[in-house]
């Protein structure tokens, strides 16, 4: 119904414009009288690994700055973790495929230059050509014209993907190659915020020196010792800051920030180290913080080793996630760290079910030794399980092998890797033959990206060389769907037919363990781990 | 005198070619694939990875990229990191702040221990000597980490007295407590190096001589004594130096001190090639300049080593 969209999209730019006029008075406040909107306040951070080009950074250490100084289309409530529009008035499409933007008229760059639709349109095209080395440029993969940017060998053979077209200053569209009904929720990710027309004088020194558009504006940048970013007063963006600024303070180590943290000289971190999960709570009272993150943590599987292609496998991996006792282990190995996992899907994120994994993530010995049985058992009577020994990921492994070794009788072993990257290139390059430890962090809290990223035929994390029709099928139905809401749906649906092959054991969803200082208040962690920025208050 | 310096400074060439080219190959041989551990988690876009792989200059054979640095290296380039900020600049910023951590422990370790040094083996078997003996035990058989979080609970959480953290890592009063913990293992060294050997002299017949002229106390020590006694501290003190700003690497973590030691560890990590060879040369180069300067100290203390 194309009509019909014309028409709510037009209301929706009228109504903007009137909610702007009538609105713009009212900017700040909202703080309790204690606090000081003109103070800022220190986070913990770590050196950005790439210069600040919002495409450029997939880790904490550039991701979180730049989230701060750019603002994109949309974002995700930090409370609980739906769409809300941002420098987009509104995304309409009818058909899952076109998109189309309208933007606020009134945004502007930290420069003073206002944003505009041609600023989002020539920041992805430059972001997805390769030959600007953005690191982040598969994530435009879904536009038409991708291919011709970002060819899979060689050079590119345009400089702009044909699915971007500006139709004027506020509006353009997106067209996919295919359906992707929740194509709003990638955008919220940083790597779709706009670029100022001179970024692209000098992107080396744009990456030194940002001009963004979001809530807050960068300062200066003291390498290996802080970021300094204060707010930014004509931020249009629906969370005004409470605060005067983030400075973001290097630490080496989570020891140092939180020793920091408690003489009061660090404002809000991360996590706690390891060493302090048993006593944080007593260290700091009710300044301490334990909220879900959309994170998971799964032990899988080589399904592509002969030894585990069987379709009667799944039986063994059935039975080996009802050996694991996790509530025992999240409780006393991870000292509540960590909160047992019951679906492939991470809790608080949008169209995450409960117990969608049925019963095969219940601690049941008895069933569990039955159903490896049934499955031929394990190939050797030994499982190793391979991690990367500088995580902090050894204690967990080893409860999990006496688990099994103790309820099913199958020897069980921890394989460590030196390091993140060589265990990586050993599941990515298939030479893994038992299971091996794996997880997700959500890139936007939809149960989609839990699930299309990781199990789909050919995904590109999908490490375990799983393939299921079935599931291909019901995440194909899914991504066609009319809303993001029949989508989530859509995609349980598939969830559940993890059931059936098991590819990858739930074991457990992470958990934000931080705190904050006592000179300042209102910090509430989202589904990312990250605070909500700009709703801290500092103490006046 | 002239030519042995010059001998000393033409020595110092090939052992800088020879140790870059250990490192390169050290680095390279890391496991693991730089280009790949930078998208984290989520899987490599093969395309993306191959274009960065011709930025870096990494995907020509070892030799090549050997050639490929020493080359830059000879025109003043350092390389970049991936941060994009050449690796020269990073150094810049970095070295100071460890050569002035490494020298405030060089000089607390230095006159700390060389005086308790010289109590002590002036006055063998008292008490004085006992307890030096027990806390330069004590430091040295504790290791490095542990001394500093030690410190910094004492120091910062329970007295209050610093912050646990060093704020600011170019002011020196900051400095004061981590500089204390990284020179301690040393200071240890210093004092039992300089008791043992005054130990030793004060038996020598050029000591009983001076004491037979009549000469005061207080020549005999300073003049005699000591100059003959501190011939082996320096030679330990010439190498601590360079061992100082390596050994920053734990301190520097632990009390979040912005010098290289940080750079180097998160270098190393990321297997960033450019900047662990930038910074290891120089530190190459710190160990070379130190043991000249021991050896020229040598000359000074002891007229019998002066060469020709």
């Amino acid at each position: 119904m194309p009509e019909a969209t014309r028409v709510r999209w037009v209301l929706a730019a009228a109504t903007s414009v009137a909610l702007v006029a009538s609105g713009c008075g009212s900017s700040g406040g909202g703080g309790s009288s204690s606090s000081d909107a003109s103070k800022t306040f220190s986070y913990q951070s770590s050196e950005p690994q790439n210069p600040l080009q919002p495409a450029n950074a997939n880790e904490a250490g550039g991701g979180r700055i730049i989230q701060n100084l750019f603002k994109g289309l949309v974002d995700y409530d930090p409370s609980n973790a739906t769409l809300r529009m941002q420098v987009a008035d509104s995304i309409d499409t009818s058909d899952s495929q076109t998109f189309n933007v309208t933007l606020k008229s009134n945004w502007t760059f930290h420069d003073g230059t206002p944003v505009k639709s041609s600023n989002f349109v020539n920041a992805w095209n430059w972001a997805a050509t390769t030959t600007n080395n953005q690191i982040n440029s598969s994530w435009f993969s879904d536009i038409q014209g991708y291919k011709d940017v970002h060819p899979d060998s060689g050079a590119p053979t345009a400089t702009t993907m044909s699915g971007l077209t500006v139709t004027d200053d506020t509006h353009f569209t997106i067209k996919l190659t295919t359906k992707v009904s929740y194509f709003e929720y990638k955008l919220g990710y940083i790597a779709f915020s706009p670029l100022p027309d001179s970024f692209y004088n000098d992107p080396a020194a744009a990456g030194q020196n940002p001009i963004g558009n979001g809530p807050y504006q960068f300062v200066s940048w003291a390498h290996n010792s802080q970021v300094v970013t204060k707010s930014y007063p004509n931020y249009q963006g629906v969370d005004k800051p409470k605060n005067g600024g983030v400075v973001f303070k290097m630490y080496t180590t989570a020891e140092a920030a939180y020793a920091d943290l408690q003489s009061n000289n660090l404002d809000v971190m991360d996590q706690v180290p390891p060493s302090a999960l048993a006593t944080y709570k007593n260290d700091l009272g009710d300044r301490a913080i334990d909220s879900p993150q959309g994170a998971i943590q799964n032990i899988g599987f080589p399904l592509y080793q002969p030894d585990w292609a069987g379709p009667e496998k799944a039986k063994v991996r059935q039975g080996l996630s009802m050996a694991i006792d996790r509530a025992t282990i999240t409780k006393t190995v991870l000292q509540g760290s960590r909160a047992p996992a019951s679906a492939w899907v991470a809790e608080g994120v949008e169209g995450y079910k409960q117990g969608n994994c049925g019963n095969f993530c219940n601690f049941d010995p008895a069933q569990a030794k039955q159903l490896i049985t049934e499955g031929g058992g394990v190939p050797g009577n030994k499982l190793t399980i391979t991690y990367n020994a500088d995580g902090g990921h050894k204690e967990w492994v080893d409860a999990v092998c006496n688990s099994i070794r103790q309820n099913t009788g199958v020897d069980c072993v921890g394989d460590p890797k030196v390091d993140f990257k060589t265990a990586r290139a050993a599941i990515t390059g298939h030479t893994v033959t038992g299971a091996f430890r794996t997880g997700w962090v959500q890139d936007y809290p939809l149960n989609a990206n839990f699930l299309a990223d990781v199990y789909r035929t050919g995904a590109a994390s999908n490490d375990f060389g799983y393939s299921s029709p079935e599931f291909d099928k019901l995440a194909t139905q899914a991504d066609q769907a009319d809303s993001i809401q029949a989508s989530a749906t859509g995609y349980q649906q598939a969830e559940a037919v993890l059931q059936q092959d098991m590819p990858a054991i739930p074991l457990w969803y992470y958990r934000t363990n931080s705190g904050y200082s006592t000179n300042v208040q209102n910090v509430v962690f989202d589904s990312f781990g990250n605070p909500a920025w700009t709703q801290v208050e500092v103490k006046g | 005198m002239g030519s042995y310096v010059l001998r000393r400074v033409l020595q110092m060439i090939p052992v800088f070619f020879g140790s870059t080219l250990l490192i390169f190959l050290m680095v390279y041989s890391l496991p693991g694939d730089p280009i790949v551990a930078l998208f984290g988690d989520k899987a490599a876009d093969p395309a993306q990875v191959a274009a960065l792989r011709q930025k870096y200059y990494l995907d020509q054979p070892i030799w090549k990229q050997y050639l490929h640095y020493m080359g830059n290296l000879f025109q003043g380039d350092f390389g970049t990191s991936f941060t994009g900020r050449p690796v020269s600049e990073i150094m810049a910023d970095a070295f100071p702040v460890t050569i002035r951590l490494a020298l405030m422990a060089f000089v607390f370790e230095l006159v700390v221990g060389l005086t308790l040094g010289v109590l002590s083996g002036l006055r063998r078997g008292s008490v004085v000597d006992t307890v030096v003996l027990v806390l330069t035990l004590v430091v040295i058989s504790i290791p490095v980490f542990v001394l500093a979080y030690i410190a910094q609970t004492i120091f910062a959480t329970n007295l209050g007295w610093v912050t646990p953290t060093v704020q600011d890592s170019t002011d020196l009063s900051q400095l004061i407590l981590p500089a204390i913990v990284l020179g301690s293992l040393s200071l240890a060294f210093v004092a039992r190096l300089t008791r043992t050997s005054i130990g030793e002299n004060l038996r020598a017949d050029y000591i009983r001589t001076a004491t037979a002229k009549g000469l005061p106390r207080r020549t005999i020590i300073t003049r005699h004594l000591l100059r003959n006694s501190l011939i082996p501290v320096v030679t330990f003190l010439g190498t601590d130096l360079g061992a100082l700003m390596g050994g920053a690497i734990v301190t520097e973590g632990i009390f979040n001190v912005q010098g290289i030691g940080n750079v180097l560890y998160r270098a190393i990590n990321q297997k960033e090639g450019p900047t662990v060879v930038g910074i290891v040369t120089v530190l190459v180069i710190v160990y070379l300049v130190a043991s000249l300067l021991v050896d020229l100290l040598y000359a000074v203390l002891d007229p019998r080593i002066r060469y020709a």
